[in-house]
């Protein structure tokens, strides 16, 4: 299986990226700060307004390093992709699947199973470690509803109804989210899943990751010459990774999720890493991002067996796997989706 | 029945050696777009980015040394690049088989030399590529060329190649194979075999799918069962 490359964060604002022959090289205030080999990145995301030099751009898009450019709070800004390339042959049967309802429905089912199923061993996962501690009773009542909705899923035959029962699914788990709190409980409080912006720090936290977790699934689908636009069970808008967000939805629960409560239990970041604004908009603290960002960047390094694959790869590959999977799909090297399940 | 392929049909010369060693491999590159550097390719392009500074006296009064030459053959419908046809002077003209040169005197003969990193290999795909530049070449000047050399870097040898018509034949059915896949969009299914250990594109490829396939519809059925978390 392909090599797992590091990806390069640069979180420093007054950074500036540029190149020296093949190498990529970190400069504050013309002081050479950092060089690593072009041929070691996977990726390159700056957080700030960090320059970047148009040469590295060059580099990075014909090596296929994705370069992305985050606010210093983790929005997407921007990317720099070399032009159209990838089999057209590929989108285009891409695009018409997108449009037929029977076979976006069908991978929007497997994208949502995948999720739901997730979430579930998570919520199970925590239920047979800490037993003492846990209110089973909730748990149970929530792993077995979670484990219902196959069924449902399974007959549902468009987009509307799946998005209803992931809807419910998501609902029923996040009210189960706090259970997997441990430690800093008080601090550490989801009311809601919510967004924009965030209003308490898991959100906060969940947010962030899953910004990392798009930026990561989003090469990938890139990487195999599919659109990240055009998805099967998220409807097109403008400027919204459609399929990138289609198939975080299985990755979800065990990248993000999971990683989110370690971090918390594990007291590897704190209440005081967030500030909380005026209206109650909670912000990470640089240090925080870090800690997150390296806890992150390790966990991608992590061996699994890819339960569909039967091989060992490190987690980080899991995104390029199922976007491989997928496009091999598409063009009918095999008969239907396998998405990721975590056991 | 000769062939006649339109500009807007060429296809990459330089593809006929992915051709010889894969069919699957030639889809993936150029069907699929699927393009995957590893040392091998990488150290490939550092040998031509060589190969192109002359280190042949190009003042030689016998020969003229000319790289880096654009070809097309529309019989085999694809274009390309030489990286260096040697044009050896020929005394007498030998009828077929010789050409002018703009500002030279006297008659002049043809040889492609392909210029390749490793060592000579079994499968003959470089000898492949080494007679379709030398069609392109006829068809482009108008004669027939008997044959060419492959240059080793490994070995620091030339050896010969004789455009037979067996080897004309092959190069000729890969290039019509070529252009069918293109204009059906066809990416063959995998076969594996000892030559998937030095392909470059073994992780876009992936031949085992093909071979221990596994169905999906039970792969779904196992995750999506309880049994295996609940103990």
């Amino acid at each position: 299986m392909r090599r797992l490359l590091n990806t390069l964060y640069v979180t420093m604002p007054d950074a500036y990226l540029a190149c020296d022959g093949e190498n990529v090289v970190i400069r504050v205030k013309d002081e050479t700060k950092f060089r690593v080999p072009v041929h070691n990145l996977e990726s390159i995301i700056c957080f700030g307004f960090a320059g970047a030099s148009p040469k590295l751009m060059y580099l990075c898009s014909e090596r296929g390093v994705a370069l992305s450019f985050l606010t210093e709070y983790g929005k997407f800004m921007g990317r720099v992709t070399g032009g159209i390339s990838g089999n057209v042959l590929l989108r285009r049967a891409q695009y018409r699947w997108a449009d037929d309802p029977t076979v976006s429905a069908r991978l929007a089912r497997r994208f949502i199973a995948a999720k739901i199923m997730n979430s579930r061993a998570l919520l199970h996962r925590l239920r047979r470690d800490h037993k003492e501690t846990v209110d089973s009773l909730a748990l149970d009542k929530a792993i077995t509803w979670l484990a219902g909705t196959a069924d449902r899923l399974e007959k549902a035959g468009n987009g509307d109804v799946i998005r209803g029962v992931e809807g419910e699914a998501a609902q029923v788990y996040f009210s189960n989210f706090n259970q997997l709190i441990l430690s800093q409980k008080e601090e550490f409080y989801l009311f809601n899943r919510n967004r924009r912006p965030p209003t308490d720090r898991i959100n906060a936290l969940l947010s962030f990751l899953y910004t990392l977790l798009a930026h990561d699934v989003t090469s990938a689908i890139e990487s195999v010459g599919l659109d990240p636009q055009v998805g099967f069970l998220h409807r097109e808008r403008p400027g919204r990774p459609s399929l990138a967000l289609d198939i975080m939805e299985e990755l979800r629960p065990h990248f993000a999720d999971r990683l989110a409560v370690t971090l918390i239990n594990r007291k590897q970041i704190s209440a005081d890493g967030f500030v909380v604004k005026e209206n109650g908009a909670v912000i990470m603290a640089e240090d925080t991002r870090k800690e997150v960002l390296t806890a992150w960047q390790k966990r991608k390094l992590e061996e699994i067996t890819h339960p569909y694959l039967e091989e060992k790869i490190s987690l980080g590959l899991v995104p390029y796997v199922q976007a491989l999977l997928l496009a091999r799909h598409i063009r009918g090297d095999i008969e239907d989706y396998p998405p990721f399940f975590w056991k | 029945m000769t062939e006649h392929y339109l500009d807007e049909d060429l296809l990459l010369l330089s593809g006929i050696q992915h051709m010889a060693f894969c069919e699957r491999q030639w889809a993936l590159i150029h069907v699929e777009q699927v393009w995957a550097e590893n040392v091998r390719t990488v150290e490939g392009k550092h040998f031509h980015e060589r190969a192109d500074d002359p280190f042949f006296d190009e003042s030689r009064k016998t020969v003229r040394i000319v790289r880096s030459m654009p070809l097309v053959s529309h019989r085999l419908g694809l274009r390309g690049v030489a990286d260096v046809v040697e044009f050896h002077h020929s005394k007498p003209e030998i009828s077929g088989e010789t050409c002018q040169l703009k500002d030279r005197e006297g008659w002049w003969r043809p040889l492609p030399v392909e210029y390749k990193r490793g060592k000579p290999k079994k499968d003959g795909r470089d000898a492949v590529q080494l007679c379709a530049q030398a069609v392109a070449l006829e068809e482009m000047l108008g004669l027939t060329i008997t044959s060419g050399c492959l240059f080793y870097g490994e070995t620091k040898r030339r050896e010969a190649v004789e455009f037979t018509p067996a080897l004309r034949q092959h190069t000729m059915e890969l290039s019509r194979k070529m252009h069918v896949l293109v204009r059906e969009g066809i990416t063959p299914k995998a076969k594996k075999g000892k030559r998937c250990a030095q392909c470059s594109l073994v992780d876009d490829c992936q031949p085992y799918w093909m071979l221990r396939h596994r169905p999906v519809a039970a792969y779904l059925a196992r995750m999506c069962s309880l049994e295996a978390d609940e103990q």
